[in-house]
């Protein structure tokens, strides 16, 4: 055996051992009946407790998302869903009615979280910033930490089921607000049927002490997952939120539709990161999460900030465009984002930045990874309506391939609806360089390593959005997402 | 350290060297020179490793162990170091970055502890220092934005750092100017030790006066056609290639 094909053949035996996250947690759960009708609906809402108002506006959803055709622009390619054929709620039955202190949560899933590496403890950590971490666990969250010590400076942050039994004008103000149901076909079901999530509200004024973060977990067999997100922050106000997703390997595709709704008033920022780290299905595109989720964030007051960054590597589809309304004069909209595609894995993903406000600015920064046989597309859009005077958006939008039999394609799209506003977009597409390559392990770095390398700096605009802690991880995961990926 | 044995080797199916015989012993230094299209480049790329360089016949024996089936970065990790004619840019990544990956690649392939980050900062700073290198060229990115003089310069850095047994310099003087010339040779002097072996490759003369090598070696149509002491260098200046059937350019 050559010695090309000996690293190939290794690289092989280590590609299905690579996602880490893939165990499954044995646990007895309590589940809706599998498929999906009004009555799951009201099982979903009934299990929730929750304010006749809601179960209606679930109701309203799921009846326009019976009317809603199934949405077909896309580029990724998937057999038809079965709706039918999924579980919508899927909760450890331990977790009982309400949310409980850490104290009482399952030792088993306790030990999930620890084996991913979060810690659903209130410790302090090395660098001095603590985290605070909502654990979603299939269709419920199971713990958050550091909850009294935010309410002393006024922040809830909370599952978004409790949410609406603490602060419900506030839920009912907001939700829905930034993306109606009647958005898109998978916003709607996640409308009808979302289970738990998380929900932040920074009161006028108040730096957030400390950064929060969400990690989803899909657990159970067959069950989509439909969290919700919902993050106010008021007058002043900033906070940093982080997100993860994880999930079991499985030969069938799980269903993640998410919603996810920011709003900042004036002179407030939010900092929304996510790793998604969803399974991508093995090497032969076998299973995977699907993840259709629809991000959006509304720059309501002037002088606002929302900041989207994003390092997709998972699962097996990723199709989502968070995005800013600009609608505050002189708020900023930016999107940074590294999506890495690997195998069969397939990506449409990009963003959206509607100016509506005076001198509005937005910037996208969009790294995109191709390997194996994976398929990547950049979908975004610019709109600039008739009031955004002196609007600008700067867009830069790389594509890297490695190997020749996946591809990278830019679809920008630009709406100009007046004369002052200005626009700029600028694409590479290239290959990765085996001249680099050659290079990097002329010195001694393996391969895979080197590819590593090269990739890290191609996102390194990007990976510097990142808080420190994440970045560092989202560097490891760069290297670990392409393994495989040579040959 | 390094005996080259009737080396043949082709690139894209078309052969370049067509027998090669060359023995370089630790501390020595060895100049190869040759016209343009001799297999000067061929026979760096073979030694290194590089994909698409195919060895067909014959061996490269490294301290007594053939290289031809060996993957670059072990050649690299063995102690097989090679200073490009075009050092590459690698957009995005700090050189320090890069050079304590390179390190501790290695370090790990000779079952060495790992250098943590504060001890690798020791070494480079003494390292820059020794070389006369500004600190700032760690922060940028590999090569990028470098002058001619910048990359090579940055390129002996990399071989001080990696401490190789063996140093392969491909056209190191190209595109420098006397005075960049000058402070890279010094740096290869500085490297110039008993336990290393070095193998200049030239095309011009001008290099061996600040590289003074043990041997010369003359490259042409893929076969050493004479090889002598440093006198052979000047003689060449003066005469050309022509007498080894190639016309003056």
């Amino acid at each position: 055996m050559s010695g090309k094909a000996q690293t190939i053949e290794k690289v092989r035996e280590f590609t299905d051992e690579k996602y880490k996250y893939g165990f499954v947690t044995d646990i007895e759960t309590e589940s809706a009946p599998k498929g999906l009708s009004e009555d799951i609906v009201r099982f979903i809402s009934a299990k929730k407790n929750e304010p006749e108002w809601l179960l209606e506006s679930r109701l309203k959803a799921y009846r326009h998302w019976l009317t809603m055709p199934e949405p077909e622009w896309q580029k990724p390619n998937f057999p038809p869903i079965n709706y039918q054929d999924s579980y919508y709620y899927s909760a450890p039955k331990s977790v009982g009615d309400g949310p409980q202190s850490l104290d009482e949560v399952d030792p088993e899933i306790l030990k999930t979280y620890e084996k991913l590496g979060i810690p659903l403890f209130e410790q302090e950590r090395l660098s001095g910033i603590p985290i605070a971490v909502d654990a979603v666990f299939d269709s419920v969250s199971v713990a958050t930490t550091f909850k009294a010590k935010l309410e002393e400076s006024g922040v809830i942050f909370c599952p978004i089921s409790e949410a609406i039994q603490r602060c419900p004008e506030l839920v009912k103000k907001y939700m829905g607000s930034v993306v109606p149901y009647t958005d898109n076909k998978h916003a709607c079901l996640n409308s009808a049927v979302f289970t738990d999530g998380s929900f932040v509200y920074i009161p006028k004024g108040v730096k957030c002490p400390m950064e929060l973060s969400t990690y989803f977990r899909i657990n159970a067999e067959n069950t989509g997952q439909f969290e919700r997100t919902l993050i106010i922050a008021e007058e002043g106000s900033y906070v940093s939120y982080l997100e993860g997703c994880t999930a079991p390997m499985r030969d069938e595709n799980q269903l993640h539709a998410a919603i996810v709704e920011l709003i900042t008033m004036d002179d407030a920022e939010i900092k929304y990161s996510t790793v998604q780290n969803w399974y991508p299905g093995d090497a032969e595109g076998k299973g995977g999460i699907y993840n259709f989720v629809t991000k959006r964030g509304l720059c309501k007051g002037k002088n606002s900030k929302i900041s989207w960054t994003q390092v997709e590597t998972g699962s097996a589809i990723t199709w989502k465009y968070p995005s800013c309304i600009l609608q505050g004069d002189n708020s900023v909209g930016e999107f940074y984002s590294i999506a890495i595609t690997n195998n069969h894995q397939q990506a449409d993903t990009g963003t959206k930045m509607i100016h509506l406000g005076k001198n509005t600015t937005s910037r996208i920064i969009s790294k995109g990874i191709s390997a194996g046989k994976s398929d990547q597309m950049y979908r975004g859009l610019v709109r600039m309506g008739p009031k955004a005077v002196g609007a600008r958006n700067y867009t830069q939008c790389d594509s890297l391939l490695v190997g020749d039999q996946c591809g990278a394609h830019t679809v920008p799209y630009i709406e100009t609806k007046n004369k002052s506003a200005v626009v700029e977009h600028e694409a590479t597409t290239s290959k990765i360089n085996e001249e680099q390559l050659f290079y990097l392990r002329q010195r001694g770095i393996p391969t895979e390593a080197a590819i590593a390398l090269v990739v890290n700096g191609f996102c390194r605009e990007v990976l510097q959005q990142l808080p420190m802690e994440f970045a560092v991880e989202a560097q490891k995961l760069v290297g670990i997402s392409l393994e495989g990926s040579v040959g | 350290m390094l005996e080259i044995k009737n080396l043949h080797a082709t690139v894209g199916g078309k052969e370049i060297l067509k027998g090669i015989n060359l023995t370089v012993n630790a501390g020595e230094v060895h100049a190869i020179m040759g016209p343009n299209g001799s297999g000067k480049s061929t026979l760096s790329y073979v030694i290194s490793g590089k994909d698409g360089y195919e060895v067909t016949e014959g061996q490269i024996l490294y301290n007594g162990i053939d290289l031809t089936e060996m993957e670059p970065e072990i050649r690299a990790a063995e102690g097989v170091f090679l200073a490009f004619q075009y050092p590459v840019e690698i957009p995005g990544v700090p050189n320090v970055t890069f050079l304590k990956e390179a390190v501790n690649a290695v370090r790990r392939h000779r079952g060495e502890e790992e250098l943590d980050a504060m001890q690798f900062v020791k070494m480079i700073k003494a390292k820059t220092e020794e070389l006369g290198i500004a600190k700032d060229m760690l922060k940028r990115a590999v090569n990028v934005g470098f002058s001619g003089g910048e990359k090579k310069r940055n390129e002996i850095l990399q071989m001080a750092v990696l401490n190789p047994k063996l140093a392969v310099l491909d056209e190191t003087d190209s595109g420098l100017d006397i005075d960049a010339l000058k402070i890279v040779s010094d740096g290869v002097n500085q490297l110039r030790s008993d336990e290393r072996a070095i193998l200049v490759i030239t095309h011009y003369q001008r290099l061996l006066d600040h590289i003074v090598p043990d041997f010369v070696h003359v490259l042409a149509h893929g076969k050493i056609q004479r090889s002598g002491g440093k006198e052979l260098a000047l003689e060449l200046e003066e005469k050309g290639y022509a007498q080894y059937g190639i016309a003056a350019e």
